[in-house]
């Protein structure tokens, strides 16, 4: 059914039509209202007898989400940014125990500086930690995604993570068409678990592994997300033959087929890409882009083949690798060899910052004349960064960064004493 | 139990509590003592000889079991316990048994009961366990947590009184004076571990108002077994905190494992109580009381405080600990708590 409504509003109700068991989550923003609307369902009533476990941390909210995926229930939990790195320990348990728990990560800046913004930086620190990472463009996607991240975890018995940007998705109205519970019930069966904590069969789980075992069972998890390759795009073309709408899959090319110029992002900011591309079309630039929904696994082939005919890519993060600079164009990188082709790093949106499209438009335009540095950061203001480096190497107790630069920007309140 | 006059007879279990056995009714017997015991960590893990966590959870789980008639799930910390039973293929558990983290062992545990309620299997019971490091430190914030909820949880704590796997660093739990490997008596400013309050964590579960709190020693199994299923008979948070001697890291005999449990005991430095709703409903009053010194000497971790000169100073520090818990508590008979 066709309904205006918030991007949490429209996971919270996909996610209860999946009838979870067991929803785990601790507050974080911008997370919150997705798990307040899940409470919401629970203590009305309509998730049956689905428990709704509020605690203390977000290390405890997986910790239960493991304990209960163990016993058989269909386990959900949600968090973003400091909330995601305070499970990283869990994360790792979760998915090297083959549990299949599908979170949410409401994508948001990590602190220092504290940051509640939306960048890609929370889930990309995490993106070997053994879970599936599907990326959301808009809020039908990021509802759809919810479904076959359920479908696809019990499939392989691996956790997935669901990323929607945060407020830039998660608090934003749009029209979505949420399934109703029969299409769910018909499209996801009751939860099979492969390994399950049952006194009738007792089981040891999480034992003691040595050398002579360790390297099999990471191989295994690799193999499993080699099947998720397979498994992602079976499941995106079930989800679309039972609900009539595309949605997930690996890759998305968009007017990529003859495109020289190639732009690869991901999550909401194809939007605003998908719109440049078009007004440089119009002017006959031969330009394209190229959504990726797997972060992990990665589709190497699917990426290969989408820029075997360009002549540049131009990667767009929300995250930054310190230090070498990118982490989407490394793995990129790794589905080109052997194809020749100039390949540029742009590191955008950081803690919220606006990716518009006049930045973009002359991003790409730089792009399709070669005139881009190898790493760019869009719309960085470099008067700001050498005023602080100049501050730095005059020696002497210089003061904290962000507090400088936010004293300069004169915003925010920030006054010198 | 009353003899042929009507006069209260009691009985003291002793070091193989195979007298105590026998005089006893069946039905009051030890759960080891039957033939359908569950074994529930059965023979064959890597424990060294004499360790009192074995000896603890194998009666407090075997008692669980039987509370439960088999219907039990336990989550276990990181730690001794988990590492010596579980060198995979191997595994001593006889029950459903989850590792996941050294920190998260209440919270997997409250997620396993979660599960249980929304599939309706509240038949299915869940204990948590964990050695004192995994339950006073790393894992406080989750037990806290379990307890504040209110979950269907029993969780047992075996404290030898530090990190033991990781090779005997101090704990929260570590008692003034103990010599560990960062707490080594070096110079006589340092006599051992730091005086202080370290974490009292039976009173601090109590402080959460839980339907039941115990303390118990592996001297007296018995009461440990009685404590277990007196726990399985409420539902909601539950702890149980088990004193359990650590010949390795406390440089003791091994056969002085019950030894030195009855020791702490009858010194008064171990408290062992029961309280129901944040208030103490029963102590374990003292037999025979025994100055501190008979509690430290045997063990190489106080060796430090009976050199030349000795150090009564340290000693008297500790005697006077023990005082004030026997006074708290009314350890002693006559007295009330």
């Amino acid at each position: 059914m066709l309904r205006q409504l918030e991007g949490s509003a429209a996971v919270a109700e996909t996610v209860g039509l999946c009838r979870p068991e067991v929803v785990c989550a601790y507050p974080i923003s911008p997370q919150t209202h997705i798990v307040e609307g899940l409470s919401d369902l629970v203590r009305a009533g309509r998730l049956g007898s689905c428990e709704y476990v509020t605690v203390e941390s977000e290390f405890a909210a997986l910790s239960v989400c493991i304990g209960a995926s163990a016993t058989g229930a269909r386990t959900y939990t949600a968090t973003a940014s400091q909330g995601l790195l305070y499970m990283a320990e869990a994360l790792y348990n979760a998915s090297g125990l083959g549990l299949p728990i599908v979170m949410t990560v409401a994508n948001r800046a990590i602190g220092a500086p504290i940051n509640i913004w939306n960048d890609h930086s929370d889930a990309m620190s995490q993106r070997d930690c053994g879970w599936i990472q599907l990326y959301a463009e808009d809020n039908q996607e990021a509802a759809d995604l919810h479904v076959q991240a359920f479908s696809l975890a019990e499939r392989l018995s691996l956790p997935v993570m669901v990323c929607m940007d945060g407020f830039v998705l998660t608090h934003a109205y749009e029209r979505v068409d949420l399934p109703t519970a029969e299409q769910v019930d018909a499209f996801l069966p009751p939860f099979e678990p492969r390994q399950v904590l049952d006194p009738a069969d007792p089981v040891t789980i999480g034992a003691m592994v040595g050398p002579e075992a360790f390297a099999e069972v990471k191989y295994l998890a690799h193999a499993k997300q080699m099947q998720a390759l397979d498994a992602i795009p079976e499941v995106a073309a079930e989800f679309e033959r039972a609900f009539g709408r595309p949605s997930g899959g690996l890759v998305r090319g968009y007017r990529a087929e003859d495109a020289e110029t190639i732009v690869i992002g991901l999550g909401s900011v194809l939007g605003t890409i998908e719109d440049t591309v078009d007004e440089l079309r119009e002017d006959g630039v031969k330009i394209g882009a190229l959504a990726i929904k797997s972060f992990r696994p990665f589709p190497l082939e699917e990426v290969r083949a989408a820029l075997a005919g360009a002549k540049r890519v131009v990667v767009l993060e929300k995250a930054l690798a310190v230090g070498i600079g990118g982490i989407v164009s490394a793995n990129v990188r790794m589905a080109l060899s052997g194809i020749a082709l100039h390949g540029y790093t742009v590191i955008a949106g950081l803690g919220g910052r606006p990716i518009t499209r006049r930045s973009l438009r002359a991003l790409f335009e730089q792009a399709i004349e070669d005139r881009l540095e190898p790493l760019t950061f869009l719309d960085l203001d470099r008067e700001r960064v050498e005023a602080e480096l100049e501050r730095m190497a005059s020696g002497g107790r210089s003061g904290p960064h962000a507090e400088n630069i936010l004293r300069e920007s004169g915003i925010v309140g920030a006054r010198s004493h | 139990m009353a003899d042929s006059n009507g006069q209260r007879v009691r009985f003291y279990q002793v070091g193989s509590f195979a007298a105590g056995n026998r005089l006893l009714d069946p039905e009051q017997r030890t759960v080891q003592a039957r033939m359908d015991r569950s074994n529930t960590l059965t023979s064959g893990h890597r424990a060294c000889q004499g360790c009192g966590e074995a000896l603890g959870a194998r009666y407090a789980l075997d008692a669980a079991m039987r509370a439960t008639d088999g219907k039990l799930i336990a989550a276990n910390a990181t730690g001794c316990l988990e590492v010596f039973s579980t060198p995979f293929p191997e595994s001593s558990w006889q029950l459903p048994w989850i590792h996941s983290l050294f920190g998260n062992a209440p919270a997997v545990a409250s997620g396993v009961a979660a599960a249980l309620r929304a599939k309706g299997r509240e038949d299915v019971r869940v204990i948590g366990q964990g050695g004192d490091g995994g339950t006073v430190d790393i894992g406080f914030g989750c037990l806290s947590g379990m307890f504040e909820r209110g979950d269907d949880v029993l969780y047992v704590c075996y404290d030898n009184e530090a990190y033991m796997n990781t090779g005997v660093q101090r704990s929260g739990a570590t008692p003034p004076a103990a010599r560990t490997a960062n707490t080594k008596p070096i110079g006589r400013e340092h006599p051992g571990n730091q005086f202080g309050q370290g974490k009292d964590l039976p009173r601090i579960a109590m402080a959460h108002g839980i339907p039941y709190v115990a303390t118990a020693t592996v001297a007296d199994l018995h009461d440990l077994e009685r404590k277990v299923e007196a726990a399985m008979e409420l539902h909601g948070p539950r702890y149980i905190h088990v004193f359990v001697p650590c010949p390795l890291g406390w440089g003791a005999a091994a056969a002085d494992t019950i030894k030195l449990a009855r020791l702490v005991v009858e010194s008064g430095l171990f408290p062992v109580f029961e309280a129901a709703g944040g208030e103490v409903v029963g102590v374990s009053k003292i037999r025979h009381q025994v100055p501190v010194e008979d509690y430290l000497k045997p063990q190489r971790r106080y060796a430090h405080l009976f050199g030349d000169p000795p150090r009564t100073d340290v000693i008297e520090r500790l005697q006077a600990i023990a005082d004030a818990n026997i006074a708290r508590y009314g350890l002693l008979d006559g007295e009330t708590a």
